[in-house]
């Protein structure tokens, strides 16, 4: 059955599951609105700094965003317009901190933000953006929308308004370090089940190591097999690695939730647990918001340049690819498969996604890409925390269907991501919709594939 | 004191006063809001070219680059890159933002040469910098002109039609829209001698410019000073992370 079949035949998403304005927030502590107000508010302001502030200034609402957004495209609801989702923000910059400020409180021109607004954004923000980054890149006045949209998330999650899964997860990992909740030695059991199952070395805090590397608690929870298959390829490069008990879990929940401090948190632990190691490069897993959540954002955040290298897993793999140390064996007589790049590990991390394809080239294996690949690559619509969200499911759903049919265009039968929140999408797509793909992590076909 | 006299001297001093103090306060009042220093170490192999910043700027396109090393000089040409790479949709947006990106260009394309190119406009100038270059001819400039208004028209049937951009527009968009639409319409009326006496019409003219002037600094019309700012640092933030611009 074709992804059109499946989605008429009942799978599909109802334009009213969609759209749900009343009651679609969630309010995480006990302020009182006027506390949440004002925690937003000067979060906003202390936000926007001068490349913010140009940016906000230079939008011309010429809409152009609209169109490179999934979530616009895939529903022609206006109100997704990805500029749209960054209007408290601008509204509480231009009343509050801009040049003419003043002008705009004395004469009323822009409204003080209230808790309706934000309770509405709170939809637009977290349940309607992937922080995948089309916008970004449409955008003719060169507005980084996504840099906004994050800002706009940091205010949200000072005053509270935030998805609770997303809380859930965000807190979770403050409290215990794991987005499960789980603690370290807990964590630690699992990776020691993974080698003895799974027959691989797995070193944990090992002394005079080079490399230290990351997984994500949700990598090690539903895909143990990429966890295996990094070890497997790390021994096979020779690489002198380990993984650190107190940072084993990489993602960066804040990061995606909005809390500054939760997210420099998280990148404070992993950058602790390097020190201690004494390693010169960390090797981040497909989790591709964890990797830009180290290598760009949480460097800013942490006040001063990171004591070693930042590298997604996929970035290793091609540099060893590169130097003749990771040596792969061709596939014989496999069927092509379709590359979906990630948008936030290509876009905003700014990964080279023609690396990818020498690790397909080198395996001998044909790697299909959509009409739009690479730097343009469409969103699968679960990134930045709306997976997570179940509240955005009809929603996410409806971008999926759009990568359904993208998939079912190249006739590839196994989908492959280099981005373990992406195969997650996927995953979850796959069951909801009944859909007769397969789809795997990059890492696991590369181990695969070792000489 | 006739309504020229005042549009062509207290008016237009004064709505030049407020232009180039609004402008100059928006922007510094911009400059000096906080900077972030970028402490991530720029990614390596993928900083631009002086060469490739240029050929950017002339083709509208992303150049093919591959550097080893990111040189103060590099992170200026990541910059230019975008100011160029911007200038038109990358090729799979193109079909969903032709018809918006036409009309766009277009219009401001037929104002740039009815301002420059008309002969009344270069007397002006040429009465201030002392230098005048030739005027295009009347019926040339006269079909620009009648061309340009009808874009400005269909931009605003756009703006109007959109859901969109109904939903993202504001006072400022029309607003804006309105004293630039008035100011060509009053000086194509000048131009073709209709609507009443010359004088009377050049004055209108006039004044609706010296309204342009005092609006600029506070509106949208500030994209003319904001464009290539905002698309250079766009251009180095996203360059340094090795990312598409």
């Amino acid at each position: 059955m074709s992804a059109d079949q499946r989605i008429r035949s009942g799978a599909a998403v109802a334009a009213s599951d969609i759209r749900r304005p009343h009651g679609h927030y969630d309010e995480e502590g006990g302020a009182s609105a006027q506390a949440r107000v004002d925690s937003a508010l000067r979060s906003f302001v202390l936000d926007v700094g001068a490349v913010a502030a140009l940016r906000l200034d230079s939008c011309v609402h010429c809409g152009m965003c609209a169109e490179a957004c999934p979530f616009y495209v895939n529903t022609g609801d206006p109100r997704y317009t990805p500029i749209h989702k960054a209007e408290p923000l601008k509204q509480a910059y231009k009343r509050e901190a801009g040049p003419f400020a003043l002008f705009f409180r004395i004469f009323g021109l822009k409204r003080r933000v209230t808790i309706s607004e934000l309770h509405e954004w709170e939809e637009l923000l977290f349940d309607s953006c992937t922080l995948c980054g089309r916008c970004s890149l449409i955008c003719p006045m060169g507005i980084d929308i996504t840099a906004l949209i994050q800002d706009a998330r940091h205010g949200m999650a000072e005053a509270g308004l935030v998805p609770r899964a997303l809380y859930d997860k965000a807190s979770a990992q403050h409290r215990t370090g794991d987005a499960l909740g789980k603690g370290r030695e807990q964590t630690v059991r699992a990776l020691g089940q993974i080698a003895s199952e799974r027959e691989v070395e797995i070193p944990i805090d090992r002394p005079d190591s080079d490399v230290m590397v990351c997984t994500t608690a949700e990598e090690l929870n539903a895909y143990p097999d990429t966890v295996a298959a990094m070890a497997k390829i790390l021994a096979h490069t020779g690489t002198k690695y380990t993984f650190c008990s107190r940072a084993v879990d990489g993602s960066n929940y804040g990061y995606v939730e909005g809390s500054l401090a939760w997210e420099r948190e998280n990148v404070t632990r992993i950058v602790d647990a390097a020190r201690e190691c004494g390693v010169r490069t960390v090797i981040m897993p497909e989790d591709a918001y964890a990797y830009v959540a180290l290598r760009w954002e949480g460097t800013e955040l942490f006040g001063e340049p990171l004591p070693f290298e930042v590298k997604h897993i996929s970035e290793f793999m091609a540099d060893e690819l590169a130097a003749g140390r990771l040596r792969l064996q061709h596939a014989a007589g496999e069927a092509p498969v379709l590359l979906h790049e990630s948008c936030h590990l290509i876009r905003r991390g700014g990964n080279d996604s023609e690396a990818l394809l020498r690790l397909f080239e080198a395996m001998g294996l044909e790697a299909k890409r959509p009409a739009d690949h690479g730097a343009f690559s469409r969103c699968c619509g679960g990134g930045g925390g709306v997976l997570e969200n179940e509240r955005a499911d009809p929603l996410r759903y409806r971008v999926f269907e759009a990568k359904m049919r993208e998939v079912e265009a190249t006739g590839a039968e196994e989908v492959v991501t280099c981005c373990s929140v992406c195969r997650r999408t996927f995953d979850d797509g796959v069951k909801r919709f009944d859909w007769d793909k397969s789809v795997k992590g990059l890492t696991e076909l590369v181990a695969e594939h070792l000489a | 004191m006739d309504l020229l006299s005042i549009a062509r001297g207290p008016a237009l001093k004064a709505a030049l006063a407020i232009f180039f103090f609004g402008v100059t306060w928006r922007l510094v009042g911009i400059f000096l809001l906080r900077h972030n220093w970028q402490l991530s170490v720029g990614r390596a192999g993928t900083g631009a070219s002086l060469q490739g910043a240029l050929k950017s700027i002339f083709t509208f396109r992303r150049p093919r680059l591959s550097r080893p090393r990111r040189s103060p000089m590099e992170s200026t040409a990541d910059a230019a890159v975008a100011v160029g790479s911007r200038s038109w949709p990358h090729p799979p947006f193109v079909r969903r933002t032709l018809y918006g990106e036409t009309i766009g260009y277009l219009y401001h394309i037929g104002l740039a040469l009815v301002v420059i190119f008309s002969a009344p406009h270069i007397l002006v100038l040429k009465s201030f910098f002392g230098a005048g270059w030739p005027a295009l001819p009347t019926p040339v400039i006269t079909i620009i002109a009648v061309l340009t208004l009808a874009l400005l028209f269909a931009a605003l049937m756009r703006r109007l039609g959109s859901p969109v951009l109904r939903h993202l527009s504001n006072f400022d968009d029309y607003y804006s829209w309105s004293v630039v639409t008035l100011v060509f319409a009053t000086g194509l009326m000048a131009h073709g001698h209709v609507g009443g006496p010359y004088q009377d019409v050049l004055a209108w003219h006039i004044l609706s410019f010296d309204l342009l002037l005092a609006w600029f600094p506070f509106g949208k019309l500030m994209h003319a000073f904001f464009l290539t700012p905002s698309r250079a640092i766009a251009g180095y933030l996203l360059k340094r992370r090795g990312a598409p611009v």
